[in-house]
């Protein structure tokens, strides 16, 4: 058994710290994805305005986040605005500041998409029986819209949890920097340790990305009948 | 069927519609009384779903005035929300919630608009139900009807609300014709009931049996209004007599 590599993950706390690891980057993707779809539905609501300004700001806001990449983002509100304000923010507080506010812009499209999919008459029937604004969209557009948003919006949480991992830069221990430290420590007597760490990093990955898909793929189903 | 002396319910006073620069509505007038039923005809595009739609404040019309109850409908602080609860609309699509069981589009607008009991909503839903003959089809999802059957059902909708007036726009348009008659069969009992209506339709035939008025509209004006009879056999205006001219063969 000496030459399997496979027992760097047994040795001493490794796998405790990689699960720790691992809860930081499920735990800020989580608590992102959570204010991102809430601040996002907000978004998706305002981007239906009719108000040509609101629609340029929130447009504004999209793009901001599309074009910079995440990783300069995180180094932005970690380095500059804290600079800036002489404040102190954990790496933790940045990564679900900067993931929630990525989350909102890409959400607010997405449920601006589902929204506008949504057939005209629907709207004017539910104005028909009386329904206020808020009316019109609790009980009949948002409910209609969220089941049309799903695919897009599991597909958004799933790239928010893999892009977690940027926040290494920022200096917050995640499963993959635990993993690196790993490596580190035990290349030199397991020269196959980078496998078996970065492969069960591998697998913890899917093991919560899977599980969302699958919740999609049974909520679509429900839908459908 | 002269119902010239009822009260009059609805009023409409010189209405003006335009869209942008294009007139769609130019000087409608008409009076339509308690338990009378206006069946609205012209060629496509002459504004009889435009006429329709300013009713109950789907568009915004430019000028004249729409007296519903006594109560003015034209301007900045009329209260839709609860006009509309005294208006029902049908439209021409389908348009009940697709993601709603059937009970659940009727309930919507009685429980969550009128704050009235569940209870005695779901009798009276249920006994509209029967009267349209899809008692059974309560727990079924619209995209499990046929299209008579979900305009019966939105016709059930718009009823429970109780309103005082129905506004039908080419209700049976989309429809597969085998599928016509169920529909219209059950606005004709509304009118056997005295349920005052305005119809937008191009089923003749219909059109000459449910109403006791016909409102010929031609580019956005009324040219002429007259009882059924005579409308069909005696047109007054030339238009009116094109217009008809094509339903026959």
């Amino acid at each position: 058994m000496q030459n399997l590599g496979i027992n760097v993950l047994f040795e001493g706390t490794t796998l405790q710290r990689l699960f720790e690891g691992l809860m930081m980057t499920a735990g800020i993707a989580f608590i992102s994805i959570i204010i991102g779809s809430f601040l996002g539905i907000g978004m998706g609501l305002l981007r239906t305005s009719k108000s040509r300004i609101v629609q340029f700001i929130c447009r504004l806001y999209l793009e901001v986040f599309r074009i910079i990449p995440i990783l300069v983002w995180l180094f932005i509100v970690y380095f500059g605005v804290t600079n800036a304000l002489d404040i102190h923010l954990d790496g933790e507080v940045v990564a679900v500041i900067v993931f929630s506010l990525w989350g909102a812009a890409e959400m607010g499209d997405i449920v601006r998409g589902a929204l506008e999919s949504l057939p005209k008459h629907q709207v004017e029937s539910g104005k028909a029986i009386g329904l206020s604004f808020w009316g019109l969209y609790r009980y009949v557009l948002i409910p209609q819209a969220v089941r049309r948003m799903l695919p897009g919006a599991i597909n958004l949480s799933t790239r928010m949890v893999k892009t977690t991992s940027l926040v290494v830069m920022i200096g917050v221990i995640d499963v993959v920097k635990v993993g690196q430290q790993i490596i580190e420590r035990s290349i030199i007597k397991v020269p196959t340790a980078s496998f078996w760490v970065y492969g069960l990093i591998f697998i913890l990955y899917f093991i919560i990305c899977y599980p969302l898909s699958k919740l999609s793929k049974k909520l679509e189903a429900k839908w459908e009948n | 069927m002269n119902k010239e002396n009822h009260q009059v319910l609805l009023e409409i006073k010189d209405l003006h519609k335009e869209y942008d620069t294009r007139t769609v509505l130019d000087g409608i007038h008409l009076r339509v009384h308690k338990g009378e039923v206006i069946v609205v005809l012209g060629p496509s595009g002459c504004g009889k779903s435009t006429l329709l739609r300013c009713l109950n404040g789907l568009e915004s019309i430019q000028g004249g005035d729409i007296q519903f109850d006594g109560e003015s409908l034209v301007g900045s602080n009329v209260d839709w929300q609860k006009t509309r609860q005294k208006i029902g609309m049908v439209f021409q699509n389908y348009d009940l919630f697709p993601h709603m069981t059937v009970i659940e589009n009727i309930l919507l607008g009685p429980i969550k608009v009128q704050k009235r009991e569940k209870k005695e909503v779901m009798e009276q839903a249920a006994q509209l139900l029967e009267k349209v003959g899809l008692s059974d089809r309560k727990d079924s999802y619209p995209r499990q009807l046929s299209g008579g059957q979900k305009q019966r059902i939105a016709i059930v909708r718009a009823l429970c609300m109780n309103p005082e007036i129905m506004l039908f726009d080419e209700v049976t348009a989309a429809l597969d014709p085998e599928m016509v008659r169920e529909v219209l069969d059950v606005i004709l009992g509304l009118a056997k009931q005295g349920m005052t209506m305005m119809i937008v339709t191009h089923e003749m035939g219909f059109a000459q049996a449910v109403a006791d008025r016909i409102l010929f509209i031609d580019e956005g004006r009324v040219c002429e209004i007259s009882e059924p009879k005579e409308f069909f056999t005696n047109p007054k205006t030339e238009r009116a007599q094109q217009f008809l001219n094509i339903f026959q063969f």
